[in-house]
């Protein structure tokens, strides 16, 4: 009863997510870059990728979907398939994130740049390598790292509360500056919902291996066991 | 929950082969419990154990507790257990040359039920609770239980065995010869059932298992591997042979 060619649907799904989670990836660091920059070209090029993001999620929502119509999975194979729609939709939503974030700095771009008390790129380092763990720990279905990737939200919840209160101050001082600031802020938020993705996956990769549901704040004591 | 069957460390033998090793399993009151597994994995000989079928087979031997409520069923006849504990095969098997009601009354008139009215009584009963009745009441006298289709003769059977008032069902791959429909009304059925009765299935078909059973047990080479509600054993099950089995990476 061994199911060679469900399992060889298995593998192509994992690497159609894949190819979709490099895409979301780029986009994310294109996004960063174009902040870092003041690069209205890269702003362009996120924009141009977004619709390559959207198909990825249809066509990877379609073939998962037709895995559970066609061959009924159990167990481990069930928890896969359900962890990718999951993962799928916060990829393409990492997506949304990168469109929302060189939307903020083509407006900036708009304006004179101003010294925000805000460090944008530290912030967007972290996120990009919960990403990356995050995705990285779907790869090598690796419970451990994506523990890690639980934890490390915090310290960017952190960053953008620091962000706001700095933020606020400086437009208190400097209205002139609020424009701006206001984009900075919506960037730094954008950043941190980006990191909650990367928590989402991390959760989802956990439930995929362990069966276990880490959602909600179940994976602080996972995270510290 | 109320425990309807307890088996303790039940073993079978077919000559010197033993193909139980032990089976512990506490099957609950107005359940249905599945029991899955490979091929020859023991599982039709662990369900036959438990109403002494499997003794009907002249090489076969048996040891072990099996209690229904607070009674052993080998101090017990075997005709008395079978009776408290019926049993629906893989093949529908209707007496080809009894009419309907006759084959419904079988296991009555053996009991020594004898009058008519009473007779019909639980005649019509056992078929309704069998999902039958409204199909063959008009032709209860004339028509065999051969005539009727697959799937109504596993109902005709099922009517069989309700009709002597059993505690437990035993079902072994009832649903195997039989279409979708038939399957979805056996299946519906079950449910009806376990109001009444508990039930043990034996099922190769894993979506069937975790459709009509509250738990599920699952079987290797005569071993009881895994035992637990039916949603753990197919979502995440604690045991990687049970997880190889129902994920097809093995069997």
């Amino acid at each position: 009863m061994t199911r060679t060619r469900f399992h060889q649907e298995l593998d192509e799904l994992k690497h159609r997510i894949l190819a979709m989670a490099g895409m979301s990836e780029q986009a994310i660091d294109l996004a960063v870059q174009a902040y870092t920059q003041r690069d209205l070209a890269l702003c362009q090029r996120v924009l141009n990728n977004e619709d390559a993001i959207n198909r990825a999620e249809r066509e990877v929502d379609e073939f998962a979907i037709d895995l559970l119509a066609m061959q009924q999975p159990m167990a481990v194979d069930l928890r896969f398939i359900l962890a990718v729609i999951k993962i799928n939709a916060d990829l393409e939503r990492v997506g949304d994130q990168a469109v929302n974030i060189v939307q903020r700095v083509m407006n900036m771009i708009e304006l004179p740049a101003y010294d925000l008390p805000v460090d944008i790129p530290a912030m967007a380092s972290r996120v990009r390598s919960m990403v990356r763990d995050a995705l990285r720990s779907f790869i090598e279905g690796d419970t451990d790292l994506a523990k890690h990737v639980l934890l490390a939200d915090d310290e960017i919840d952190r960053m953008n509360h620091e962000a706001f209160a700095n933020l606020s101050t400086f437009m208190q001082a400097k209205p002139a500056g609020a424009v701006p600031a206001l984009d900075a802020l919506s960037i730094a938020r954008n950043l941190e919902r980006v990191a909650d993705h990367a928590t989402n996956i991390a959760e989802d990769v956990i439930f995929w291996v362990r069966g276990a549901d880490v959602r909600h704040g179940a994976g602080q004591s996972l995270a510290g066991s | 929950m109320a425990t309807a069957v307890e088996v303790r460390d039940l073993k079978a033998w077919f000559g010197k082969t033993e193909a139980l090793h032990g089976i512990n399993m506490a099957v609950e009151q107005n359940h249905a419990t599945a029991v899955i597994g490979p091929s020859g994995c023991g599982k039709s000989t662990f369900i036959r154990c438990l109403n002494r079928m499997h003794e009907t087979n002249p090489v076969a031997r048996a040891e072990g507790d099996v209690k229904v409520g607070d009674m052993d069923i080998y101090s017990m006849p075997a005709v008395e257990v079978r009776r408290k504990i019926g049993m629906v095969f893989q093949k529908p098997n209707p007496f080809p040359s009894m009419s309907i009601y006759e084959n419904v009354a079988a296991g009555l008139k053996l009991n020594g039920t004898r009058n008519h009215k009473d007779l019909d009584q639980i005649v019509e009963h056992s078929l309704q609770q069998a999902a039958l009745w409204d199909e063959v009441k008009d032709t209860l006298k004339k028509k065999s239980g051969a005539s009727l289709s697959g799937g109504q003769q596993q109902r005709l059977c099922i009517a069989r065995a309700l009709a002597v008032n059993p505690e437990v069902m035993l079902m072994d791959e009832p649903c195997s010869a039989l279409d979708p429909i038939s399957t979805a009304k056996i299946e519906d059925l079950i449910f009806e059932l376990k109001q009444r009765l508990t039930i043990v299935i034996v099922t190769h078909n894993m979506q069937q298992a975790s459709r009509v059973a509250e738990f599920t047990g699952f079987f290797l080479m005569g071993n009881l591997v895994e035992f637990d509600r039916t949603e753990k054993i197919f979502t995440n099950p604690s045991d990687k042979r049970t997880e190889d089995y129902i994920t097809g990476r093995f069997g």
